[in-house]
């Protein structure tokens, strides 16, 4: 397997035609084979598939002693392609400072690889040593206290799988036209991990909150102190202090050693690195969440404090970017999430949302967590307009492209969910467009 | 007590299991904790608390001018934010006042910002970016006060200070919808 082919499975967003050598029937059917293939064909035997038509031979690695142990697994070096990516807003003046996105049509299932998990860092990822670290819950408390990480490992935990989004996921499908770049690029700030840590309730309890105190404040100890203000009923509800993410403790870029997890709620307030806990009468009215996360509108005034993240679903497979191989039957694969709870429903379409079917949720659809949906579809090669819509148990429904640009002034930035299309063209080319 | 080795840990926890061993429930989520944190004392937290409602409380003592500010913003803040706060490459920090009904909206400082506490906290934890909790409280005073006056917000010779800081009434005070539940 050469790295031709190996990238010819990866989304590329530039038409087929302007790749010169890459129009031969090799390259067109490796180009699909990451969308003919399904969830059961593992990448390397359709990759495999498709790199070579040759008769079945000896290879060198079925004759020859494999590598030795390691002491940390790695993916294997074929799939070096299968990164987040990071479009560095602010360059070189904060290259830490910015959003990386989950190569989403790159992965199935859904949990999502910590190493692939989304960021937003405010000011970088810091290299907090783990000894060091302190949280502090002080304010409308009866007594300030001081944890250490060592301290919090010795507490009772509760492990669940969540999704954390970024209220700004989406917000690239929001400039005047349609970006062609891959799903993840496009909608990644979405990802999904079993976590493990302390029931936030346990440590406020311990503290012994006083009855004046409305709003708690979160900080992290990273250097933009990144803080939001958090009403202590859902701190006292689902809120925990989570020290593992799939099974293994946090990685630096998820808040290591100490983060604090909100389910179903917009992912900023999750503070990372989080060292600090006050009790308030009021919210603080930080940066973040007066001047930043709200939701501007027509009228000029603004939604503040937008918590829950909204009913989703993305179709990963076909996506922007790829190319079908060819008439036949492909599997359409996607993602779907609510922060009300549970998705109970997607449908899919592919003439562009004139009519509908109802596509097979995947296993048991966790609440406040990721879902996949798999629906079979027929190509029989004219252009397709492909959409998912996601309903969940409160009855919400995602809403159409239109009407949701519709409710928000011009330069609305976050929780947008609306219902995102890919074109399928006659010539195989699936994009993204505006419906 | 609090510095246990990681390999002893799990002894510790074995230990407390143990002795709980009667008490043990079938319940989903931990009832209550082994209350392993110690008091912080009120000066430890002073120094870590270093957020600011808009009530103002906790500013610290200290006071500036915008004229004052002008040289803090001319050393610290204009390579990034644009002279008198225009922008680039990073955020615009002044103008759009009256904007942001309109076909453009400008969110800056002045146009969107609903206290002008949030601007001295913003600025004392979070900035500059490449030396973030350096500046002085006298030159956050002072760098704020000039952003707001650039803003058209306070007059040219308003002192800064944890008294008039939490006065300011910011033009889109009354700009937010607030969609928390909290009563």
């Amino acid at each position: 397997m050469d790295r031709k082919h190996r990238f010819s499975w990866a989304p590329d967003a530039r038409p087929i035609s302007k790749q010169p050598g890459r129009i031969d029937r090799r390259t067109f059917l490796a180009r699909g084979a990451g969308i003919a293939g399904a969830a059961a064909a593992g990448m390397t035997a359709t990759t495999a598939r498709a790199a070579d038509d040759a008769p079945l031979a000896i290879l060198k690695w079925m004759q020859a002693p494999g590598a030795p142990f390691r002491g940390y697994g790695m993916p294997s070096r074929f799939e070096e392609p299968v990164k987040r990516t990071f479009p560095r807003p602010y360059g070189d003046l904060a290259p830490g400072t910015g959003p990386s996105f989950t190569p989403h049509e790159a992965l199935e299932g859904t949990i999502t690889p910590s190493g692939l998990h989304f960021e937003r860092h405010h000011n970088g990822v810091p290299d907090i040593d783990s000894a060091q670290h302190r949280l502090l819950i002080h304010g409308l408390v009866r007594k300030p206290l001081v944890f250490t990480v060592s301290a919090l490992l010795r507490y009772p935990m509760v492990s669940r799988i969540c999704f954390i989004e970024c209220s700004g996921n989406s917000n690239r499908n929001l400039v005047p036209k349609p970006l062609q770049i891959p799903c993840g690029a496009l909608h990644g700030l979405i990802s999904c991990s079993e976590w493990t840590g302390i029931p936030l309730s346990l440590l406020l309890e311990e503290a012994g909150i006083e009855g004046g105190a409305k709003w708690l404040l979160a900080e992290g100890a990273d250097s933009a102190a990144m803080s939001r203000s958090i009403p202590i009923e859902k701190a006292f509800g689902d809120a925990m202090i989570a020290l593992y993410q799939n099974g293994e403790r946090l990685r630096p870029e998820q808040g290591y050693p100490v983060r604090l997890l909100l389910p179903g709620w917009e992912g900023n307030m999750s503070v990372k690195w989080l060292r600090r806990i006050k009790a308030t009468d009021g919210p603080t009215q930080t940066k973040d969440e007066t001047s930043k996360y709200t939701d501007p509108m027509p009228d000029g005034k603004a939604r503040q404090f937008t918590f829950a993240m909204e009913v989703k679903s993305v179709i990963t497979r076909p996506s922007s970017g790829m190319t079908m191989q060819g008439t036949g039957l492909y599997e359409i694969s996607g993602i779907a999430w609510t922060g009300a709870g549970r998705i109970t429903r997607v449908e899919v379409s592919t003439d562009g949302g004139a009519s509908w079917k109802e596509a097979a949720l995947q296993g048991q659809s966790l609440p406040l967590s990721l879902v996949r949906f798999r629906i079979p579809w027929e190509w029989n090669g004219v252009p397709a307009m492909l959409q998912s819509r996601a309903t969940d148990e409160k009855g919400q429904v995602q809403p159409p492209r239109k009407s949701w640009v519709a409710e928000f002034a011009p330069d609305i930035r976050f929780h947008n969910n609306s219902i995102i299309t890919w074109a399928v063209n006659a010539d195989g080319r699936v994009q993204n467009v505006y419906l | 007590m609090f510095t246990f080795e990681r390999n002893v840990v799990g002894v510790a926890s074995a230990a407390l299991l143990g002795a709980c061993a009667t008490q043990m429930s079938g319940s989903q989520t931990p009832s209550r904790g082994p209350d392993l944190a110690r008091a912080a004392s009120a000066q430890e937290v002073a120094v870590w608390d270093i957020s600011i409602p808009p009530s103002g409380a906790g500013l610290p003592a200290g006071t500036g001018t915008p004229k004052q500010g002008e040289a803090v913003y001319i050393a610290q803040c204009q390579a990034c934010h644009g002279p008198k706060g225009v922008g680039k490459p990073a955020d615009p920090l002044v103008g759009g006042v009256g904007s942001l009904a309109t076909a453009n909206p400008v969110r800056t400082v002045g146009s969107y910002w609903p206290y002008a506490t949030t601007l001295f906290d913003y600025t004392r934890r979070a900035m500059p970016i490449t030396n973030t909790q350096s500046l002085t409280n006298d030159e956050v005073y002072a760098v704020t006060a000039y952003l707001l006056y650039l803003n058209g917000i306070i007059g040219e010779n308003a002192e800064m200070n944890a008294k008039t800081l939490p006065q300011v009434k910011m033009p889109n005070r009354d700009g937010f919808i607030d969609m928390s539940g909290v009563k």
